[in-house]
Order: C-alpha cells, then sequence, then structure tokens
C-alpha cells in the first residue's frame, strides 16, 4: 500500500493575531497536526502599542484545503483575521528580501556584480573576494537571482519569507 | 481595592463565576491554592485518586450540569496526568477549566522540580491556554477563560499558575466587559440561510435529520426545538453518539443512532436520503463510512457553530453557521410563518419500515435460566428496570459502549456521558464520580468493561470518601472484546493481547473499599440481580459476567459503505486488504 498525496495551489495568508506568548507555536502547530503545508511564514508586531502581529503564511494545496485552513485558523482564539491574498485574484503585492552572499574573484566577480545590477539588487558588503548583496522582490525573482548566483560562487544565503498586502486603499 | 494574594484571587474568581465543585489533587506547586480553598466552604473540593480522573469526572459534571467542570492539578505529573482528560474534552466539546500549579516564574525553563512545559504539551489539546506570569491578570484570565470554555463551541482552557504567582500579591481584577477582544463566536444564524434551509425542508421527499452532540451542548432548548421541528415536518432522526437523548428514542420518528454501530433503518436513510439535515454533527468517519458512498443522492444542510467543521469532510449545500437551538428555533418559527404544512412522506415511511423490518439489533439467545447472558440483554435488562427513574448512564469504551448505546434508551439529554471522539477507556467510572457529585439524587450508573473499568478504579476510593451512591455494572466478557472482535474481522483472529486476564476479583474489591459487590453469573439472577443493585443504598459494583464471545453488530467495517453493513456474525466473510486495515 502507498500513502497518497494530494497537491494544490500556492495560497498567501495574512493574519492578524493577538502579539501574545505562544501564538506562532500555536499557529505553526495547527499547521503540523493536520498536515498543511507551511512553504514561507513572516511574522512581525504591527501596531504603535505592540498588542498585534501580522503572520504571512504562503501555504498550497486544493481549494478545500485552503478553506479549511482558513476556517482552522480562524477559529483559534487569539486570532482577529485570516484573508487569502489569492481571493484578490493578482491583485496583492508580494516581497521578500534576500542577503546573498558571494565569494570569487576575476570573472566570476565580474559576472555576480553585472548580474546583481540587471535585478536591481544593492551591494550591502564587499571584500575584495566577496559580496553580500541585497535583493527584494516577489519569491520568483528572488529565487532566479539565487539560480543564477550559484553560478558565480555563491555561498551563503539568507531570506525572509514573503510578506504580501492587498492592492487598493482598504485596509486587511 | 483590597490586597490579595494570586491564590485568593484563584479562589475568588472561581466563587464570582459561580463555581461550585473542583475536582483536584494537591502537590507543591498548587498548595497556595489549595491553602486558599481550605478557607472558602463553598467551593466542595473533591479529591481524586489521579488527575485523569478528575478531569473525567469535570466532564462528567459538566455533560450532566451544561456547566463548566473545574479541576486543580499540581504542576509536572498532575499536569501530565491531566492531558488524556483535557483531549477527551476537545473531541467531544465539553466546556472545561483546567488550573494547573507551575513552577515559579524564576524557575520556568531549568528543568526544575516537576516543572514540565505545561501550556507547550497542551498548546494542541485546549481551545486556549495562559500561562499566567503576574497575579493581576489572574481575574481577568480566569474570567475571560470561562468564557472561552462555555462560548462558541465549548472546550477545555488550562491556566498554569506559577508557585510565585500564587504567593504574590496584587488587586483582584474583575473585568467589565469578558468580550474577548478576538474571539467572537457566532451564535446567531443567518436569516437568509435560514429561509433557504426551511424551503429545502418543504421540498424534500427524502429527508433526514442527523444530529449530533452539538444540540446537547446547545441546552434543553435546542432539544426541544428539534422535537417541535420533527413533529412539523414529519421527518425521520437518527443521532451521532453524542447526540442521543437529543430527541426520544420511543418516539416512532426516532431510527436509532447512525454509522459504525448503528442500526441498518438509520445508514439506509441516510444513504437514500435526498436532504440530510445535519446539527451540531461533524460528520466524523465512524458515521460516514466510506467517504465516496456516503449519502450520494442528498442534498445537505449543515447546522455547526464551528465554521471550520463545515465542508470538512463531506461537501455540504447550505451551511448555517450558530448555535444549533437558535438555529432550530429559526426555522421552526420560519416555517410556521410561511404557513408550510409537512409533506406526504408515507413512501419514504414505508422504505424506512422495510428497513426497520430487519430487526438489526435482534441479537440470538438461550431463554433457559442457568443460560449465559447475552450482553445486549443485560443492558436491556437494566434499562427495563430502571425506566421511569431517569438514570443518568456512563460508558467506558468498546462493546459494551455501543451495546449500551445501541438498547439503552433517552428520553432526554444530558443524561448519557460516553467518550465519543477520543474513545478513552477509563472515562467512564470517573465521569460517573462528576455527574454524581453534581446530580447527588439522582440514579448514576456506569455501564463498564472490565478492561476499561481498570483504567481508573482507583476511583473507588474517591467513591467510598465522599459517600456517592454510584453504580458500576461491568459486562465482564474477559476479553477486550472490541479488539478481539477487530481482530477476528481483520486478523483472522489472531488474539495478540487482547484477553483480559488475571482480572481482580471484582466483589472483593468491593468490600476492600467499601463497597457492595455482587456477581450475576446467569440469565435467570440478571433481573434480580440489577434489582438488587437498584436497591442497595450507596456505591455497588455488578460483575455481570456476559457470553465471552459475542461481538457487536450491527457494523460498518471500515472502509465500507452504509449499504454494506454486516448485520450478523454469519456475514462475516473473507479477510480485509491493507487499505481497510489502515483504517482506525
Ligand atoms: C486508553 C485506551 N487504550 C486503548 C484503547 C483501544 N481499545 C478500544 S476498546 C478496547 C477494549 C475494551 O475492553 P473492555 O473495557 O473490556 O470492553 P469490551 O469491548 O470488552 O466491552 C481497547 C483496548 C482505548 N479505546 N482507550
Ligand atoms: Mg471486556
Amino acid at each position: 500500500m502507498k500513502i497518497k498525496t494530494e497537491a494544490g495551489e500556492r495560497h498567501v495568508l495574512a493574519i492578524t493575531v493577538d502579539n501574545e506568548a505562544g501564538v506562532l507555536a500555536k499557529i505553526t502547530g495547527l499547521f503540523t497536526a493536520r498536515g498543511y503545508n507551511i512553504e514561507s511564514l513572516t511574522v512581525a508586531d504591527i501596531t504603535a502599542d505592540h498588542a498585534l502581529s501580522r503572520i504571512t503564511i504562503v501555504t498550497s494545496g486544493p481549494p478545500p484545503i485552503i478553506d479549511q485552513i482558513i476556517a482552522q485558523l480562524d477559529r483559534l482564539v487569539p486570532v482577529h483575521k485570516v484573508v487569502d491574498l489569492n481571493d484578490a485574484g493578482e491583485a496583492h503585492v508580494e516581497r521578500e528580501i534576500a542577503l546573498v552572499k558571494v565569494a570569487g574573484t576575476g570573472d566570476k566577480r565580474i559576472e555576480a556584480l553585472r548580474l546583481a545590477d540587471v535585478f536591481r539588487a544593492k551591494v550591502v558588503d564587499t571584500t575584495l573576494s566577496s559580496f553580500i548583496f541585497e535583493i527584494t522582490g516577489n519569491s520568483d525573482k528572488v529565487n532566479r537571482f539565487i539560480a543564477l548566483m550559484r553560478e558565480c560562487g555563491l555561498v551563503e544565503v539568507g531570506r525572509t519569507g514573503v510578506v504580501a498586502i492587498a492592492r487598493g486603499p482598504e485596509a486587511l | 481595592m483590597t490586597e490579595m494574594s494570586g491564590a485568593d484571587m484563584v479562589v475568588q474568581a472561581l466563587v464570582d463565576l459561580g463555581v461550585d465543585t473542583v475536582f483536584g489533587y494537591p502537590g507543591g506547586a498548587v498548595l497556595p491554592i489549595y491553602d486558599a480553598l481550605y478557607k472558602h466552604p463553598t467551593i466542595q473540593h473533591i479529591l481524586v485518586r489521579h488527575e485523569q480522573a478528575a478531569t473525567h469526572a469535570a466532564e462528567g459534571y459538566a455533560r450532566s450540569t451544561g456547566k463548566p467542570g473545574v479541576v486543580l492539578v499540581t504542576s509536572g505529573p498532575g499536569a501530565t496526568n491531566a492531558v488524556t482528560g483535557i483531549t477527551d474534552a476537545l473531541l467531544d466539546s465539553i466546556p472545561m477549566v483546567v488550573l494547573t500549579g507551575q513552577v515559579s516564574t524564576a524557575l520556568i525553563g531549568t528543568d526544575a522540580f516537576q516543572e514540565c512545559d505545561t501550556v507547550g504539551i497542551t498548546r494542541h489539546c485546549t481551545k486556549h491556554n495562559y500561562l499566567v506570569m503576574d497575579p493581576e491578570r489572574l481575574g481577568p484570565i480566569l474570567h475571560e477563560a470561562f468564557h472561552i470554555a462555555t462560548h462558541g463551541r465549548p472546550g477545555p482552557v488550562v491556566i498554569d499558575i506559577p508557585k510565585n504567582v500564587q504567593v504574590a500579591t496584587g488587586e483582584y481584577v474583575v473585568p467589565e466587559n469578558i468580550l474577548h477582544n478576538s474571539y467572537r463566536p457566532q451564535v446567531e444564524p443567518d436569516g437568509d440561510a435560514i429561509a433557504r434551509a426551511v424551503a429545502m425542508i418543504a421540498a424534500a421527499e427524502r429527508p433526514v435529520f442527523y444530529t449530533g452532540g452539538g444540540v446537547i451542548n446547545a441546552g434543553p432548548a435546542a432539544s426541544a426545538a428539534l422535537r417541535q421541528l420533527v413533529a412539523l415536518t414529519g421527518a425521520p432522526v437518527t443521532s451521532t453518539l453524542m447526540g442521543l437523548g437529543a430527541f426520544p428514542s420511543d418516539d416512532e420518528k426516532w431510527l436509532g443512532m447512525l454509522g459504525m454501530h448503528g442500526t441498518y433503518e438509520a445508514n439506509m436513510a441516510m444513504n437514500r436520503a435526498d436532504l440530510i439535515i445535519a446539527v451540531g454533527a461533524r460528520f466524523d468517519d465512524r458515521v460516514t463510512g466510506r467517504l465516496d458512498a456516503f449519502s450520494p443522492d442528498s442534498k445537505k444542510i449543515h447546522i455547526d457553530i464551528d465554521r471550520s467543521s463545515i465542508n470538512k469532510i463531506v461537501p455540504v449545500d447550505l451551511a448555517i453557521v450558530g448555535d444549533a437551538g437558535r438555529a432550530l428555533a429559526a426555522i421552526v418559527a420560519d416555517w410556521q410563518a410561511a404557513g408550510h404544512k409537512a409533506r406526504d412522506l408515507g413512501e419514504w415511511w414505508r422504505r424506512v419500515d422495510g428497513w426497520r423490518a430487519t430487526r438489526c439489533l435482534d441479537f440470538p439467545e438461550k431463554k433457559e435460566a442457568d443460560a449465559e447472558i447475552m450482553p445486549q440483554r443485560a443492558v436491556k435488562a437494566l434499562f427495563d428496570a430502571t425506566r421511569g427513574r431517569d438514570p443518568i448512564v456512563t460508558t467506558e469504551v468498546g462493546q459494551h459502549q455501543m451495546w449500551a448505546a445501541q438498547h439503552f434508551g433517552f428520553a432526554d439529554p444530558n443524561r448519557w456521558l460516553t467518550s465519543g471522539g477520543l474513545g478513552t477507556m477509563g472515562y467512564g467510572f470517573p465521569a460517573a464520580v462528576g455527574a454524581q457529585i453534581a446530580n447527588p439524587d439522582r440514579l448514576v450508573i456506569c455501564i463498564a468493561g472490565e478492561a476499561s473499568l481498570q483504567m481508573n478504579i482507583q476511583e473507588m476510593g474517591t467513591v467510598a470518601q465522599y459517600r456517592l451512591p454510584v453504580k458500576i455494572f461491568i459486562l465482564n466478557n474477559e476479553w477486550m472484546g472490541m479488539v478481539r472482535q477487530w481482530q477476528e474481522l481483520t486478523y483472522e483472529s489472531r488474539y495478540s493481547n487482547s484477553y483480559s486476564d488475571s482480572l481482580p476479583d471484582f466483589v472483593k474489591l468491593a468490600d476492600a473499599y467499601g463497597w457492595t459487590g455482587l456477581r450475576i453469573d446467569t440469565l435467570g439472577e440478571l433481573e434480580a440481580g440489577i434489582q438488587t443493585m437498584l436497591d442497595t443504598p450507596g456505591p455497588v459494583i455488578v460483575d455481570c459476567r456476559v457470553a465471552k464471545l459475542a461481538n457487536c453488530f450491527p457494523m460498518i467495517p471500515s472502509g465500507a459503505a452504509h449499504t454494506d453493513m454486516i448485520l450478523q456474525p454469519s456475514d462475516v466473510t473473507g479477510t480485509m486488504d491493507d487499505e481497510a486495515k489502515a483504517l482506525v
């Protein structure tokens, strides 16, 4: 007997929660306990009084699972609101930042710098044999940049994960 | 403003919240609260013999009264022992507040004596939990915890209180507004959805009400509204294990329980219906059987207070999120306002009667006085002997539980206490203790299996201490019967570790604890034995010896459809494939 798993579409969820101890464990634990995917997760408090945090989760699953994820998140006591940004179609902006360290000299070094320019990545640190680039964009762009850097002496990557927000004047 | 200790605040909050009973067990990390309780004679503390039993007793208290059950245990092992009952309460949506002691704040995280990460351990088996780091938060948190445990879909809430927070002093604050800033369950159903439900019910030719524990949780008014709606529409009613009692079992519209050990008529009606009205039920795998064959031709209305229950397992046509009682009452009101008359469901009822004619709950038995007792007969005899006494019945988990569900009838809610979602052996006896504490003058009977009972048998001491007249009726088949039954169906009768070896002499055990013990061996002794149990004041344990190899039917084997019920042992054929074996 083989165990089957189901593939599905990528969704970006924006969740506002009480900024209290344990809330992140509660949310990530819900995903593991119920077998949902987390592709990326970011969290930071977003109000002046530090009372609320916004969590952005990139997950994937078939539509009924995405509905379940939202309903399960929504019933957690510290959760205020869950919004599936995909519901707004393409009408949301996604960004993530990556810090990308490449080491090398000569042609590779020059090529890395040229590619960084094409991607509008900034140099935030340099030695004679290395760069650290800061690149901002959607996950696709960041992925493509990192893939290219693999050819140019990539040694280390740090990524923030996705933050996202719906377009237009309305708040979440 | 009066300064008081954290421990005094805890007790004051319990008093303010109307708590009359706490089930608990002391230890180092809760001694300040125990000392505070000592000074508050209005709160009755029931000293159990194991913390798991405290949680089940609290469940029994809650289920039989509708009020939240309250538990007090120490840190470390006290808290971990409570985890099973907390999880049981989560799965069966039982309101419960558990206070756990914790090591002092400065010691948290140092692997101190009797430290465990209680909020971590209970994070996913509670509806919500708290670690209180400041005594002035105790008042607000206790009030909020009771609110959360009892509002929306009920469930267990844990409050972990470090010892220095119990000792420190501060101001006891009662929140003016216990509305939680984010937790706002929807209780009022949507009016348009109600109107659509009414139209769907009025148009249905083959409707069935499928009701669950949510109707019990919504209070007696919900059961009353259900009865009214059934009377208005003339539709048949079935219920889950957790929902028994919401609708009277002697009503002609009652089909019996549905699901794995439900009746043939209930399961067939679900399969052939053109409309299912699910109320406070969650399409559990024990209910649906094989999903792709579940009620294939019906439209489905789902009323539930928990939005995540909707479309979780079975996609529905109309969702009504809200309190089951309010939704049912709203449907009744709309139905009447629209001037609907019950449709002629004669054809549907003729089909139901055809399924009823299989008499699926009948069982073969010998009638001689010295014959062995069939377990079903024992339950029926117990039911007959207690008619008119409105007993509260709890069960352990196994075959006896299913036989009790099949053969014991209930006329009203809050009389049937069983562990449905978690299926916890060891639940029934302590739940009976809790129910008896809450209802001192009622007849409380635990229908037990000899194996399950031993999981919390130490509570015989609690019963003796508080002179509770709890009756334990053991259907003693000398087997973990339900395990043996599955081994027969799935593993060619290889009885791996399912025999109840080395059983105690339950009559002598009764004697040792100051109970009355009696044993029933033959059919001829059954009625008189039950009568003696009922006539004996104080706690009684009855060791009722039943047919050892009887199996519980009807049964939907795992992975099978409602229409593939095994009605009797002779229907059992062949072995199972791995797909079926993988299903629990
Ligand atoms: C705590 C726990 N452990 C194991 C099980 C699995 N289990 C389900 S029924 C059962 C046997 C119960 O035997 P008994 O109490 O004698 O009841 P019977 O089926 O014989 O009526 C077991 C082991 C369980 N439900 N709960
Ligand atoms: Mg047994």
